[in-house]
């Protein structure tokens, strides 16, 4: 276990003793924990959000610090092993007494400390992209929900501009989140009339790397007459040999898009994107885009990181939102007690790097805006399409019969994350 | 239709009126609209506009090198490695608009001075089913004398007159396109036979025409199905030849193999980095065969610093190899976390080993895929003949079938097991090289290809060079005609339950060692 500490300077010290009469510096640290993976094949992606944290914490001890206190970040490594995630969230916990954690990116992981949350009554960010159908009044979920991504993703693919396409390839990765969102999507598609015989799904196991019948299987799929694309829910390593056979198997996003769900600037930095120009993601966020805070927020990601060349990427920026979020729920409650901030998150508002205001619900879920991006030569994604605004996240799908009835809401009178009734009801008499 | 011609005729004398001239340019200054359906609108136009001179435009919009200036709002053609100016605003294109871009320039390329264009554009006139095409494909032909290009447009002319033809139109083109594998052809008229208004002369004609292709397509399939599998194989053959020396020959249990392919695969990307920055671009796709060698000698070099570090003092001791190696492993991936960085690496393939070739209707072999089976069997004849051959593969064998009488003999067998551990790994590096080429460059690279490899090794006969090569042929065979039937999650349960299966049956693999060799 390593811990990184960080110091701050000493005029912000005396600075902060002076604003808050109290002996700042008698006072422990608030602790933050970052539950990422830096080993195994996850750390290919966390390594990226547990520099993220130090940067935000960094910042925050620049500031002052938070309520007076230094913010210490307490980074452990479960090792993309899954078990392993529940123990280091319990270590964080009881041992660290972390007043809050940021972490996971697979939604197994999420599932194995979900229980270790609930019963210590902590308070974990989680910050990536998920299949929805769940709502832990423990869990900040500051990633998209399908319907912020998925399906505005399939949406625009059946429009006039995203080519009209009429028959479905939905490729993915086997377990939860792809296997969740095709269940989503299928739903989805049926009710707006496309056929059994128009959408094919396909199930890879994690780390494929083989994809010539795969892909073989797609052309002849698409060579159907009518317009073809391919959803593809791939996550991980598997992508980059994904894509390479694609290029070299002549596919063009002109003939058959691909849209991804799970490919950002950080995996396109790993793949030569010349022969892939067109190919579609739907995220909330995109490093091309230009506003200031974005600008704000590119600079003090390469300043933190020393190295122009890293790139930002949608998961980092919920990784923002959910800290910027979290302190201000801090300052509002007047403490890091899990509950009181809790009650101060509903509510929170947050200029992103996205260049709208993201705003956390009764759900636990954000209002972000979403984005389709097109593959460029570069590797950077160019903005076809966006929503006007934020969509609300959905944590229950409305498209799968029965989780339409499940309300997530953590207010009076619900007071629920899966309810079909409010908990608390009016008294008749 | 008229004006069709009326076209045609412009271009073919080459001679434009003023008012064309006009509207091309008012055209082309549309394409730099700031609306998707303003851009479309004008790329339609100058498609049927006909005027030549679009090609480049419509080709430079495609490819994301049309820019608009901001001081005028000229329309700007900057060249393919060119940087554009400072001033200049690049045209957004969507996918959407390049159909439309890539219809016009098909039109367009029918009446090119350059043979390619015309071969291109008439083969891109088969999916295009634009009310117009039927018209400009007939007249194309008439001027056409190149047999090939006139053979591709006849083709398309077919389709056209499938979807927009009268019925003895299509029973006649119905006729021509028999036989033919093409997917596209036979989707077209699989549409076609499930039209319910389809009169019966017609469906009877589509039905023979399938019925033709049938056979053929079959053996097609499973051509395609064969090259996929020699393909996969070629894959696990390169990923376990290097393990079948160290694991197969010497008899060390070593988990760090992966971690040599991934140090391989990690030369490659240096290599290509120092040729980017370095050489001139033009020298680039050398740089592909200069990472052989020093992939080679990199993971080599390193396999001998293990061998005499960690496992000479183990090798009586397997359990304990297993996992001194095992942690060998972890070290060497956190190692490349710590340089490199967590993210993958971008290698990108030369330009010889980008694309494909259709071999026949449908069935695309890739050229990455069609080297590296070259190469995988260039280099499995080379390594036998190292270990057959040469005085250190005859040492090499003396010490591991005997090891106390290779001694006697004056063998030094230290130094032999060193070298020996070392061309494992040094091979295992080449591996590196060609699997960089199709799959990613990651800290987690060898992790995806250690289990293959040893169920290569096992299935095919511990120690033995040739049990290996029908190991993973056998395997990659298998598991691509699986995949079709069974998917490619229980394919793989299924390879895995039968190889359980085969070794109850026979421990020793495949092609077990007899005599004194296998006690060894």
């Amino acid at each position: 276990m390593r811990h990184w500490k960080l110091g701050r300077p000493a005029a912000a010290a005396m600075a902060t003793v002076a604003i808050f009469a109290a002996p700042a510096m008698a006072q422990a640290p608030i602790k933050v924990g970052v539950l990422h993976s830096l080993s195994g094949t996850m750390a290919i992606s966390e390594t990226t959000l547990k520099d993220t944290v130090l940067m935000m914490v960094d910042d925050i001890n620049k500031k002052g610090g938070l309520l007076g206190r230094k913010v210490e970040a307490v980074v452990v490594d479960p090792a993309s092993n899954w078990p392993l995630f529940a123990e280091k969230a319990r270590e964080l916990l009881s041992k660290e007494k972390v007043d809050v954690v940021f972490g996971c990116w697979t939604s197994v992981s999420r599932k194995s400390v979900l229980p270790v949350f609930e019963e210590l009554n902590g308070l974990l960010f989680y910050p990536v992209q998920y299949e929805g159908e769940e709502s832990s009044n423990n869990v900040f979920y500051t990633g998209a929900a399908p319907n912020q991504q998925a399906i505005p993703a399939v949406e625009y693919l059946m429009s006039k501009d995203g080519g009209d396409v009429k028959r479905w390839v939905l490729a993915g990765t086997d377990y939860v989140y792809p296997r969740t969102t095709n269940k989503i999507l299928e739903a989805f598609l049926k009710s707006k009339g496309v056929a059994s015989e128009d959408i094919m799904i396909n199930y890879t196991p994690f780390g494929h790397s083989d994809w010539q019948t795969i892909v073989a299987d797609i052309k002849k799929f698409a060579s159907a007459g009518k317009k073809t694309a391919v959803v593809s829910t791939i996550n991980g390593d598997a992508n980059v040999p994904f894509y390479k056979e694609l290029a070299n198997a002549g596919i063009k996003a002109s003939d058959i898009p691909v849209v991804a769900f799970s490919v950002g600037e950080e995996e396109l930095a790993g793949i030569d994107t010349k022969n892939l120009v067109g190919h579609l993601a739907a995220w909330n966020y995109f490093e091309s885009v230009k506003n200031p805070t974005n600008a704000a927020f590119i600079k003090q990601w390469h300043t933190f990181i020393k190295n122009d060349k890293r790139v930002t990427n949608d998961p980092m920026e919920a990784t923002y939102i959910g800290f910027k979020m979290w302190t201000q729920a801090v300052l509002q409650a007047g403490t890091t007690n899990v509950d009181a901030v809790r009650q101060a998150m509903y509510g929170q508002k947050v200029k992103a790097p996205s260049g709208f205001e993201a705003v956390m619900n009764t759900n636990h879920h954000l209002s972000k805006p979403v984005m389709i991006g097109e593959i460029q030569a570069n590797g950077q994604f160019e903005i076809v399409w966006q929503t006007k605004g934020p969509i609300k996240a959905d944590a229950w799908s409305p498209y799968i019969p029965e989780s339409a009835k499940l309300t997530a809401d953590w207010t009076y009178p619900w007071v629920c994350g899966n309810c079909t009734e409010p908990k608390y009801k009016m008294m008749s008499n | 239709m008229r004006r069709v011609f009326a076209i045609a005729f412009v271009l073919l004398i080459a001679a434009l009126p003023a008012r064309a001239a006009d509207r091309f340019e008012d055209l082309v200054g549309k394409l730099g609209a700031d609306s998707f359906a303003e851009k479309i609108e004008a790329a339609q136009a100058l498609g049927e506009l006909g005027d030549g001179r679009a090609i480049a435009q419509l080709r430079a919009l495609a490819d994301g090198r049309l820019y608009v200036r901001q001081s005028d709002k000229q329309i700007v053609v900057v060249a393919p490695d060119a940087t554009p100016a400072a001033d200049l605003d690049k045209v957004r294109v969507n996918n959407r608009l390049r159909n439309v871009i890539a219809t016009s320039l098909s039109s367009l390329m029918l009446f090119s001075p350059e043979r390619a264009d015309r071969l291109a554009g008439a083969k891109e006139a088969f999916s295009n089913d634009s009310a117009g095409i039927t018209a400009l494909l007939e007249r194309a032909l008439a001027g056409e004398k190149d047999p090939e290009v006139r053979d591709a447009m006849a083709f398309s002319l077919n389709a056209a007159k499938l979807r927009t033809g009268s019925d003895a139109d299509r029973v006649a083109a119905v006729k021509e396109l028999s036989g033919s594998v093409d997917p596209k052809v036979l989707n077209l008229l699989s549409e076609l036979r499930n039209d319910p208004k389809i009169v019966p002369a017609l469906a009877a004609a589509i039905d023979q025409a399938m019925a033709a292709s049938d056979t053929k397509r079959r053996v097609i399939a499973i051509v395609e199905s064969l090259f996929q599998g020699v393909s996969l194989g070629s894959v696990l053959l390169l990923a376990a030849i290097g393990l079948a020396i160290t694991f197969g020959v010497m008899g060390v249990i070593n988990m760090a193999h992966g971690e040599m392919i991934m140090v391989g695969a990690y030369a490659t990307y240096v290599v290509q980095e120092l040729f980017r920055a370095w050489l001139p671009a033009s020298m680039f796709g050398w740089y592909l065969p200069a990472a052989l060698p020093v992939a080679f000698v990199a993971a080599g070099a390193l396999g001998v610093v293990i061998e005499q570090s960690v496992i000479r003092w183990l090798y009586s001791r397997p359990l304990e190899t297993l996992l001194a190696t095992w942690g060998v492993s972890l070290i060497l991936q956190q190692l490349v976390r710590t340089i490199f960085g967590a993210p993958n690496k971008e290698v990108s393939n030369p330009g010889w080993m980008t694309g494909g070739v259709e071999v026949v209707g449908g069935f695309l072999a890739t050229w990455n895929r069609i080297y590296i089976i070259v190469f995988c069997f260039l280099f499995l004849i080379a390594i036998a003949a190292l270990l057959h051959r040469t005085a250190f593969g005859l040492h090499m064998r003396a010490v591991t079938q005997n090891r106390d009488m290779a001694r006697a003999m004056g063998i030094p067998t230290g130094r032999v097991d060193a070298l020996t551990f070392g061309l494992g790994s040094g091979i295992a590096g080449v591996a590196g090289v060609a699997l960089s080429q199709i799959g990613n460059v990651s800290p987690n690279l060898g992790q995806i290809y250690i289990v293959d490899s040893f169920l290569v090794v096992v299935f095919g006969g511990v120690g033995n060079l040739w049990g290996t090569l029908v190991g993973a042929l056998t395997l990659g065979i298998i598991n691509k005609f699986l995949e079709p039937v069974a998917g490619a999650v229980l394919g793989k349960v299924v390879v895995l339950v039968a190889i359980i299966l085969f070794i109850q049956k026979r421990p020793r693999g495949l092609f077990a060692l007899k005599g004194r060799a296998a006690e060894a």
